[in-house]
C-alpha cells in the first residue's frame, strides 16, 4: 500500500510539470492551429535562467528563501516570456500566411538551432551543470511514505497556476479575445481585436510557464544541459495531445494521466526499461479510438 | 530522364575522385617527420570530465616522450577528436582520423560503447587501437588490433560482489542498470553472477535510461523490496541524481557502483547525497609508488594543480604503452607494431604492471574508493 501510496505522489509531481508544459503547447496551438516545437527548449532556458541568477539573487535575498526563490522564479519566467514572443515575433510571424506545415517545419529548425547553439562550449557548454538549491528541503516521513518538500510545492504552484490560466482565458477581456482568435482570426480582427498583440501574450503566457516547469524540473533533478527539456518536451506534448489537444483543462489531466502511468510503469521490474514507450504508445491508442483527446471535442475540417 | 542519369553518373564519378584523394598514401602518417596518432574523447556532453581527464592524461605523455626525444627519431603528433558524448559520434570521428589525417594508431574512449563503435572501423583499416579505460569485454573481443590497458567488468562485478558480500556483509542487494550502455549492463550482469555465487539474494533490478532525469519510479519499487544496499553501475551525471532522489524517498542505504562514478561532477550535482557510497575503480593518486608519484607531481604541475584521477592515469599509460610498442616494433607499421603490443609485458605503468594477455586485455588490482566528506578516500586494493 505504502509501494502505491508513493508511486502516486512520485507520478502526480511528476504529471503536474508535464502539465505547466503541455499547457503552452495547447495554447499555441489553440490561436495558431500549429505546435511549437521549440517549446521544450524554452524550457531549458528557464532552468539555465534560475541557474544564472540565483547567486545574483543570493545577494539581495538570505540564500535559500522562499522570497528569493520567488524572485528567481518570476524573473525566469519574464525571461523565458521575453523569448517566447521573440521566436514568434522572428520566426513565425513572417510565416503565419503561409501553410501550416512551414510553421511546424520552421518550429522544428527553431529547436535544434536552440539546443545546437547552447550546446557550444562558448554558450552553455553540453556538460552537466550542478543546478543550485533555491529552497531549503525537507523530506516528510509518514510511516513509509515519504514526501519531498519541492513535491508539495511543485503541486500546489502547479493547482495554482492552472486556475489562474482558467481565469485568465474564462474571465478576462485578453481571454475572451485569446478565444475569439482561436474561434476566427479574420473575424476577431474584424471586431477590432489585435490579432499580433494577442498571439503575442499567448506565446509569452505559454512560455512563462514552460519556464516555471522547467525550474521545477531541475528541482526534482539538479543536473541541467541543453538537451534537458527535450524528453519532459515531448512527453508533455503527448499529455496535450492526449487531453484534447487545444483544450486547457485536458492538457492538465493529460499531464497528470501521462506522468502517473509513466511512474507505475517504471516502478515494475521488467517493464520499467519501457517507461518512455508508455506515453507513445498511449498516444497512439487515444489517436486510434478517440483522436480529439480525452477532454476535446471533434471537430469537422473545412476544405 | 536520360539527362538526370547522366548527371547522377557525374556527380559519382567527382564522389569517387574526391573520395579516392582522401585516401591517405601509401605510407600513411609515416611520412614526414612526425608519427601521426589518433585520439578521440567525450571532451563535451554527458561523460564530459571522463573525456577531459583522458586527454589531459595522453597529452602529458605525449608531450614527455616527445621532449625525450620522441619514438624511433620522430615526434609523436596527436591529433585529438570530441565526440561530444554521443551514439554515433565516435564512428564519424574515427574515420576522419584514420581517412583524412592518416593516423597510424588510435587512443581512445572510456565508455565501452563508443569504444564499440569506433573498434571494427579500426581493426578494419588495421589501425591499432588501445582503448584506456573501457572495461566490457565485447571492446577487444572485435578483433586482433584492439587492446586495452584496463581490468575488464567480470573482474570489475566480481569485485565489487565481493565487496557487497563480505564488506557490507549485504544479504540482499537491488540492482538498477542503465540499459542505454554497454558498460552498465556488463557490469550488472558479473555483478549478478558474483553475488550470488557469494549467496547473496539480488532483492529487485530495475532499469533506467541514461540522460533520464527522474529515478522516482524505480527507486522506490527498490525502496520497496527492501535491500541491504544498491548496486548502480552507472555514470556520475546519471548517479548523482539517483543517489538525491533515493535520499529524498528516504532509501537509506548504501549506493555502490563501478569506475563510472569516479568524477569531481559526481560530488558537485550530488553533493550530501552520495556521502558514504562506494565505488571500485582502476588507480588511486594516495597508492604511492615512485612511479605514480611521479606522474601525479608532473599532472599537477602541467594542469594547474589538478589530481589526476584513473581516467587520467589510463590516459597517459596508454599512450605509454604505444610508444613502447612502437620502439621495440621499430616500425609504426600497423601490424607489426600490433605485434609489439600484444608482447606487452611487466610494463612499468602509473597504474601498475601492465602485461597484455592472450584477449588483449590488461590484468590489474581493483581499488575500492569510498566517498567522504566531498572526497575520494582509498579503502582497499583487490588483486586479480
Amino acid at each position: 500500500m505504502d509501494w502505491f501510496l508513493q508511486q502516486l505522489i512520485n507520478g502526480l509531481a511528476l504529471g503536474a510539470i508535464y502539465a505547466l508544459i503541455a499547457l503552452g503547447y495547447t495554447m499555441v496551438y489553440g490561436v495558431l492551429r500549429f505546435i511549437n516545437f521549440a517549446h521544450c527548449d524554452v524550457l531549458m532556458l528557464g532552468a539555465f535562467a534560475a541557474y544564472f541568477l540565483a547567486p545574483a539573487v543570493a545577494h539581495l535575498f538570505a540564500p535559500q528563501s522562499y522570497l528569493g526563490a520567488i524572485v528567481i522564479v518570476v524573473l525566469a519566467a519574464a525571461i523565458c516570456a521575453v523569448i517566447g514572443i521573440l521566436i514568434e515575433r522572428l520566426a513565425y510571424r513572417p510565416l503565419r500566411d503561409r501553410p501550416k506545415l512551414t510553421s511546424l517545419i520552421t518550429a522544428i529548425g527553431v529547436s535544434l538551432f536552440i539546443e545546437y547553439t547552447c550546446q557550444l562550449q562558448a554558450v552553455f557548454g553540453a556538460q552537466t551543470r550542478p543546478f543550485p538549491k533555491l529552497l531549503p528541503q525537507q523530506d516528510f516521513q509518514f510511516g513509509g511514505l515519504s514526501v519531498s518538500s519541492n513535491d508539495v510545492i511543485v503541486l500546489v504552484v502547479t493547482a495554482l497556476l492552472l486556475a489562474a490560466m482558467r481565469f485568465i482565458v474564462m474571465q478576462t477581456k485578453t481571454g475572451t479575445a485569446m478565444r475569439a482568435v482561436s474561434f476566427n482570426e479574420n473575424a476577431a480582427a474584424l471586431m477590432g481585436i489585435n490579432v499580433n498583440r494577442i498571439i503575442s501574450f499567448t506565446f509569452g503566457l505559454g512560455s512563462a510557464l514552460a519556464g516555471v516547469a522547467g525550474i521545477f524540473y531541475a528541482m526534482r533533478a539538479p543536473g541541467i544541459e541543453p538537451l534537458m527539456g527535450v524528453q519532459p518536451g515531448l512527453h508533455a506534448f503527448v499529455a496535450a495531445v492526449v487531453g484534447g489537444i487545444g483544450n486547457l483543462p485536458g492538457a492538465a489531466l493529460g499531464g497528470l494521466v501521462i506522468g502517473l502511468l509513466e511512474t507505475f510503469a517504471g516502478g515494475i521490474p521488467g517493464l520499467s526499461n519501457y517507461r518512455d514507450g508508455i506515453a507513445f504508445a498511449i498516444l497512439i491508442l487515444i489517436l486510434l479510438f478517440k483522436p480529439a483527446g480525452l477532454l476535446g471535442k471533434a471537430t469537422v475540417e473545412k476544405v | 530522364m536520360k539527362n538526370w542519369r547522366g548527371h547522377f553518373l557525374a556527380a559519382l564519378a567527382i564522389g569517387l575522385f574526391l573520395t579516392g584523394c582522401n585516401k591517405p598514401s601509401s605510407a600513411p602518417g609515416a611520412g614526414g617527420d612526425t608519427i601521426k596518432v589518433g585520439e578521440f574523447a567525450s571532451l563535451t556532453g554527458k561523460e564530459a570530465t571522463f573525456g577531459i581527464s583522458s586527454h589531459e592524461g595522453t597529452l602529458l605523455a605525449v608531450e614527455q616522450i616527445n621532449a625525450a626525444g620522441g619514438v624511433l627519431g620522430k615526434k609523436i603528433d596527436l591529433h585529438t577528436e570530441d565526440d561530444l558524448s554521443k551514439a554515433g559520434e565516435p564512428a564519424t570521428v574515427v574515420n576522419k582520423l584514420i581517412s583524412r589525417d592518416g593516423v597510424v594508431a588510435m587512443l581512445g574512449e572510456v565508455a565501452s560503447s563508443r569504444s564499440l563503435e569506433a573498434a571494427p572501423i579500426c581493426q578494419q583499416n588495421q589501425i591499432p587501437m588501445i582503448s584506456p579505460s573501457s572495461t566490457n569485454p565485447k571492446v577487444t573481443e572485435t578483433g586482433d588490433y584492439i587492446f586495452r590497458v584496463c581490468f575488464i567488468d567480470p573482474f570489475q562485478g566480481t569485485v565489487m560482489a565481493n565487496f557487497a558480500a563480505k564488506t557490507l556483509k549485504a544479504k540482499k542487494v537491488a540492482v538498477f542498470t542503465d540499459v542505454k550502455s554497454d558498460y552498465s549492463k556488463g557490469l550488472a550482469k558479473y555483478f549478478k553472477g558474483g553475488f550470488m555465487a557469494n549467496g547473496g539474494e539480488i532483492a529487485a533490478e530495475l532499469d533506467f535510461n541514461g540522460g533520464d532525469k527522474d529515478f522516482k519510479a524505480q527507486l522506490t519499487a527498490i525502496k520497496a523490496a527492501n535491500p541491504a544496499a544498491v548496486f548502480v553501475p552507472g555514470y556520475y551525471t546519471d548517479v548523482a541524481l539517483i543517489c538525491i532522489q533515493a535520499k529524498e524517498l528516504g532509501l537509506n542505504v548504501p549506493l555502490f557502483g563501478g569506475d563510472g562514478w569516479e568524477s569531481d561532477e559526481l560530488v558537485k550535482i550530488g553533493q550530501d547525497a552520495v556521502e558514504g557510497n562506494y565505488f571500485s575503480t582502476h588507480y588511486a593518486p594516495d597508492l604511492a609508488t615512485d612511479r605514480s608519484r611521479n606522474f601525479v607531481a608532473d599532472y599537477q604541475k602541467r594542469f594547474n594543480g589538478k589530481t589526476p584521477d584513473a581516467m587520467a592515469a589510463l590516459g597517459y599509460d596508454s599512450a605509454m604503452i604505444l610508444a613502447d610498442a612502437m620502439k621495440r616494433a621499430g616500425s609504426t607499421d600497423g601490424p607489426k607494431v600490433r605485434d609489439a603490443l600484444a608482447a606487452t609485458k611487466d610494463f612499468d605503468g602509473v597504474t601498475g604492471k601492465t602485461t597484455i594477455n592472450e584477449k588483449r586485455d590488461a590484468t590489474k588490482p581493483a581499488v575500492i574508493m569510498q566517498v567522504k566528506d566531498g572526497k575520494f578516500h582509498y579503502l582497499e586494493t583487490v588483486n586479480p
